[in-house]
């Protein structure tokens, strides 16, 4: 049969078409097979339509399913045609072999041809009363197929209430699929704006899906889980009853029925009052949990991401299970990635040893990805178990020793954060970290380091000298590293004013440049910030409500709700572009969130800059202001090669204070340049200095006083601390 | 739900392509293409690009692939791709390129009765394989109550079972295999060791059988017969749909009609009392940067009466090794530079034996480091009439309307396959943890 895949020759069709016709049953055969292999890579055969349906009057099924299968692809391009297939489907729902009958009902719903559609009703109508429950179970699906295609026929020809009447069918397939077909009417009519709702679940068809569920296929049991979750409760009792009928779907080897049951536990569990059922159903339902993750891996990161969710409404669920969360060597990275999260949250004291030994290892791989993640979980446990953060400094430390680079760098951010939740705790790993200080070229570990520098700038011997290096390199730095730097040498004049070396003065003149109040400066430098903790839920208490009522579904999958993804009112359809990977990351969400707030600090700072002095306008304007203006005199000497010294240029304005009196035009003091008019007035204290710099907004905010930027402090500090 | 279903090769050609619902066109396997197949960097198995959602599989170099516009059941659909290989691999051998090319006719028949509307349908291969075959069927030639036999089958409650079987002797074989999962501290002691159990069972018997089938489970044992034997605990149990679960919840009684011929009955996890077949120490040593050094110790953890057999073990190498030496003093070591490892076979390990494999992998220079991912050493071996979980079958009852003696066989085969990592004499992975997985046939 490969051969039915050959290059296309000339005439294809024009030979297809011949063999269509011929005489012989096995070359039209034949041919009919070739027509679908184009058909399947996109070839355009339609103009074989009226050949290939001569073929659909035949005995052989495995001919009259592919003649079928043409048909319901090119029906629609060839409507005037297809009524000529009419007859024969209308006789096929009469044949004795309920296979043939089944097949032709369910080939006529999937052809999408008005003039087709009237000749439905009649053959459906029959079709739904069949003896047979194959004919029956395909005739309740076909309704919802008609639906999509014209919802006034079905209800003109009361098909609506026939399915009612089939959810008391005796064959539980029959059941499912009616069951199906209803939810799936149900959907499409609200979606439409119907008010009328189309399948209301009343308890009478409670008792009938209750007594299926037990019978159908594992698919028809999903069918009828689902609507077993739509289910509104009369009482408590009512509720008791439908979670004791449900547990025992636990044990189905299907992943989806599981899930599909714990869904209908969780929703129905709301209203169950007796406590000591509530806990055997919880506790009924951590084994099945845990046997998900046995499945293959795509279905098992359904499966993490449901348990993810479970766990942020009942936290103690799988309290004992931390182990069977461990990473396998041949786990995809997605679901190792979700297996992290889950550890976490279900680390406490007593399996914390273990926990991190595992990450440790994890640690030592080859993804750096996973790597920098299981960094991040080791840190984020230090934060969660008070008593355990001892050993976890210990091991992020042995990991920093190590001297991988993203190790290294990865390490660094983390102890910040656990610097911010046990301050003055940990110091003796500070000489540790800074040694490593060469190694970091990341802005957010190099940003993490220096604000360790800052904060224990006191117990610090050599702070100062540390900072310089910053200093020196400052401009080339990024912006987060910029604010850290500026921050840590406020820092460490306001801790340690007796510092006799450059850095301080420095410090020393800005603080002099913007606060008259020293005061008012430790204020909002070295103010005492929010402790930081791991937040319990990733998601509204609401919306975690509503998701778990979704379980498994997509929207459980992402932790959003349906509308961002789905139908037509969907909501920023954009920002989610690349599926779950992305929405997993959280961390690309807050780097957004700190970029974001980092530009509005630009522009607001900006104005700032501007307000005390009227100024005649020649400030570099929003992100320009890093560059370099070849207004400024030293950039200008920069730019035509007079300056004899690299180091002149503005990028050494923290250098040393020697170099800086060889500047071009020193500017004297009282004598303000264009770019120094917002310090206009303040006396320099008659020390030598380079000249001035267009200030970055980042140099200001770091040490500028007002509250509403010490706001702006303490959320850029929260973002840099919770990563 | 499923809207589209498509298989497509390595090279992003449509192999098999039918859409079930009409909110698509056909030219989405073109956005599937570029997004998923022509993107190095996929990393989840869920692609939304903004209201359609791709759910992608894969397998030996195919991509299957389910489409869905609404909310849909994940874990479900999921679910539906993986089924979708296993009917296919139980109709033509392997799924495949070249397979599913051979096939395609038959893969349209196939997944036009799996699924309608998106809807997934009667997907037990024994019962589809009584309808749908490799020839083709005359509507003609099938009488008509044969053909509404099958469709009651295909519908009814019992989906998966013919009711026509008849074999002149009545055999029912069941195999017990077990995967452990273990990881060991450098010094030996077990950080965690867990049995994921299959209970496979290949039944040869008449009519509709009703089948009883006992294990020495804990629970059981102890609400009725007090004192006997060793009990073993179970995590957790999963059933094939033909065993019914609220018996199975409201007494731990495990009845079933089952299907005809091979099936896997349940699944089980258990945790306590884990014992363990085999161990493997392996030593790895890189010794500057031209050499790995290597010492593999096997011991035996069972009686002298029993023997593991067939036992073959595999040491990764590093990527650029050109020659390994090997020596051994039990079976045969051979180094195969196709999959960068050494391939260890012995014939046959008897209990309370011990035997170890030194080797040095000689590597070539490379300018640039390459990060090795040092993969796990898989140990693979069968131990007869040996469980890890201490599970026995204590009865298989089979009743039948025509009352006819039937030969039950248990086997408690154990096959393994053991992962291990590696202890690292480098200085910086000296406590480094031991991981090994025993498991099941595959």
């Amino acid at each position: 049969m490969a051969a039915f895949r050959a290059p296309p020759r000339k005439g294809e069709n024009f030979e297809l078409s011949a063999d269509l016709n011929s005489e012989y049953k096995e070359k039209r055969k034949d041919a009919i097979k070739r027509v679908i292999a184009n058909m399947t890579v996109q070839k355009d055969v339609s103009g074989l339509f009226p050949d290939v349906l001569k073929n659909m009057q035949t005995d052989d099924l495995e001919q009259k399913k592919l003649v079928y299968l043409y048909l319901m692809n090119y029906a629609k391009t060839q409507p005037e045609l297809v009524i000529l297939a009419v007859n024969t489907f209308v006789k096929d729902t009469d044949d004795p072999n309920p296979l043939v009958r089944a097949l032709a009902i369910r080939t006529m719903g999937c052809l999408r041809a008005e003039k087709i559609i009237d000749y439905l009703c009649d053959p459906l109508q029959k079709c739904l009363r069949d003896e047979n429950p194959y004919v029956r179970k395909t005739a309740a699906l076909c309704v919802a197929k008609l639906y999509d295609l014209k919802p006034e026929l079905v209800i003109e020809n009361g098909f609506l209430e026939t399915l009612q009447e089939m959810i008391a069918d005796s064959n539980p397939m029959v059941v499912a699929n009616t069951v199906a077909a209803l939810t799936d009417i149900h959907i499409a009519a609200a979606a439409a704006g119907s008010n009328t709702e189309v399948f209301v679940i009343t308890s009478a068809v409670l008792n009938k899906l209750l007594i299926a569920l037990n019978e159908c296929s594992e698919w028809g049991r999903v069918a009828i889980l689902n609507a077993l979750g739509r289910y509104e409760t009369h009482d408590d009792r009512e509720s008791e009853h439908i979670c004791e009928r449900v547990v025992p779907q636990f044990q189905h080897a299907n992943a989806s029925v599981v899930l599909s049951a714990i869904k209908v536990i969780m929703i129905h569990m709301r209203s169950v009052r007796s406590e000591t059922l509530t806990k055997q159903l919880v506790r009924k339902m951590a084994p099945p949990l845990v046997t998900l993750l046995s499945n293959p891996p795509e279905v098992q990161w359904v499966a993490l991401r449901d348990i993810n969710l479970l766990l942020q409404k009942r936290p103690d669920i799988l309290s004992n299970e931390m182990r069977v969360f461990f990473c396998k060597y041949n786990d995809p990275l997605y679901v190792k990635v979700e297996k992290l999260d889950i550890m976490v949250r279900l680390a406490g004291p007593n399996n914390v040893d273990a926990l991190l030994s595992e990450l440790k290892e994890y640690a030592s791989e080859v993804d750096v990805d996973f790597v920098r993640r299981s960094i991040k979980a080791i840190g984020q446990t230090a934060i969660k178990i008070d008593e355990a953060a001892e050993r976890c400094v210990n091991v992020l430390m042995e990991l920093i020793g190590t001297r991988v680079s993203y190790v290294v760098q990865e390490g660094v951010v983390v102890m910040k954060d656990i610097f911010r939740k046990y301050p003055s705790t940990y110091e003796g790993v500070i000489p540790t970290l800074c040694a490593n200080l060469d190694e970091l070229d990341e802005p957010e570990a190099k940003a993490s380091l220096i604000w360790i520098i800052g904060e224990y700038a006191n117990k610090i011997d050599n702070a100062d000298e540390l900072l310089g290096i910053f200093v020196d390199s400052f401009t080339e730095e990024s912006y987060p590293v910029q604010l850290q730097t500026l921050t840590a040498v406020v820092k460490l004049f306001l801790r340690k004013p007796d510092t006799s070396q450059d850095v301080r003065d420095r410090a020393y003149i800005y603080w002099r440049l913007l606060s008259t109040d020293p005061g008012a400066a430790k204020a909002v430098v070295l103010a005492h910030r929010p402790p930081i903790s791991l937040p319990r839920t990733t998601v509204s208490p609401a919306l975690l409500e509503e998701l778990l009522g979704e379980i498994p579904s997509l929207a459980s999958v992402y932790h959003k709700p349906e509308e961002t993804f789905v139908g037509r009112g969907r909501i920023g359809a954009d920002a989610i572009p690349k599926g779950g990977s992305e929405l997993a990351d959280d961390r690309a969400t807050a780097q957004k969130a700190f970029q974001t707030v980092a530009a509005g600090q630009q522009a607001e700072n900006l104005l700032n800059f501007d307000d005390p002095t009227s100024n005649d306008g020649q400030q570099p304007t929003g992100l320009a202001a890093t560059t370099v203006l070849t207004s400024t005199p030293a950039a200008t000497n920069l730019l035509s090669g007079t300056s004899s010294n690299p180091l002149d240029d503005l990028v050494s304005i923290f250098g040393n204070t020697g170099i800086g009196t060889n500047a071009a035009p020193p500017p004297t003091p009282g004598q303000p340049q264009t770019h120094l008019n917002a310090f206009g007035g303040l006396s320099f204290g008659g020390q030598p200095m380079s000249p001035a710099p267009p200030m970055t907004p980042s140099v200001l905010q770091a040490v500028s006083p007002p509250p509403q930027q010490q706001q702006q402090q303490g959320a850029q500090d929260d973002l840099l601390g919770l990563f | 739900m499923i809207s589209a279903f498509f298989i497509f090769n390595q090279k992003g050609e449509v192999l098999i392509s039918r859409l079930y619902r009409t909110d698509l066109k056909r030219s989405i396997a073109d956005v599937f293409r570029i997004q998923v197949i022509s993107n190095s960097d996929v990393r989840s198995p869920i692609i939304t690009l903004g209201s359609t959602s791709f759910f992608h599989v894969r397998i030996n170099n195919l991509y299957i692939v389910a489409v869905t516009k609404c909310n849909a059941n994940a874990a479900l659909v999921f679910e539906y791709c993986y089924r979708f290989i296993a009917i296919a691999k139980s109709y033509f051998g392997k799924v495949d390129e070249e397979s599913v090319k051979n096939n395609f006719v038959l893969i349209y028949e196939l997944i036009d009765e799996i699924n309608d509307f998106g809807y997934p349908q009667n997907s037990e291969i024994d019962t589809l394989k009584s309808y749908i075959t490799t020839e083709s069927v005359m509507s003609t030639s099938i009488p008509a109550e044969e053909s509404s036999k099958i469709t009651t089958q295909a519908t009814g409650a019992i989906s998966w079972r013919r009711g026509d079987v008849k074999y002149k002797k009545n055999e029912a074989f069941v195999d017990v295999v077990e995967t452990v999962n273990l990881s060991m501290s450098a010094k030996g002691t077990i950080l965690r060791a867990d049995v994921d159990g299959h209970i496979l069972m290949r039944a040869y018997l008449s009519g509709t059988p009703e089948c009883k089938f006992g294990l020495n489970d804990k629970l059981v044992i102890d609400k009725n017969e007090r004192g006997i034997g060793d009990a073993v605990e179970l995590d957790d149990c999963r059933f094939h749909q033909c065993v019914r679960l609220d018996e199975f919840d409201s007494t731990r009684t495990i009845s079933f009609i089952p299907p005809d011929g091979e099936f896997e009955l349940m699944k089980y996890r258990s945790t306590s009392n884990v014992k363990l077949p085999l161990r493997v120490i392996p030593t790895v040593n890189e010794i500057g940067t031209s050499q790995v050094s290597y010492v593999v110790t096997v011991k035996t953890n069972f009686s002298n009466k029993l023997s593991a057999t067939n036992v073959v073990i595999r040491i990764p190498t590093p990527l650029n090794t050109t020659s390994v030496d090997t020596k051994v003093a039990s079976g045969k070591a051979k180094y195969v530079p196709a999959e960068n490892v050494v391939v260890w076979k012995v014939p046959r390990i008897q209990g309370g034996q011990e035997i170890s494999l030194s080797a040095t992998a000689h590597l070539t220079s490379t300018t640039h480091r390459q990060v090795w991912a040092r993969p796990p050493i898989d140990v693979d071996f069968q131990v007869l009439m040996f469980t890890a979980s201490g599970l026995i079958v204590r009865f298989l009852k089979v009743f039948e309307k025509s009352n006819y003696n039937s030969i039950k066989w248990v086997r408690y085969l154990t096959k393994l396959f053991i992962r291990a990592g590696y202890i690292y004499s480098t200085p910086q992975y000296d406590t480094c943890l031991l991981h090994v997985c025993i498991c099941g046939m595959d």
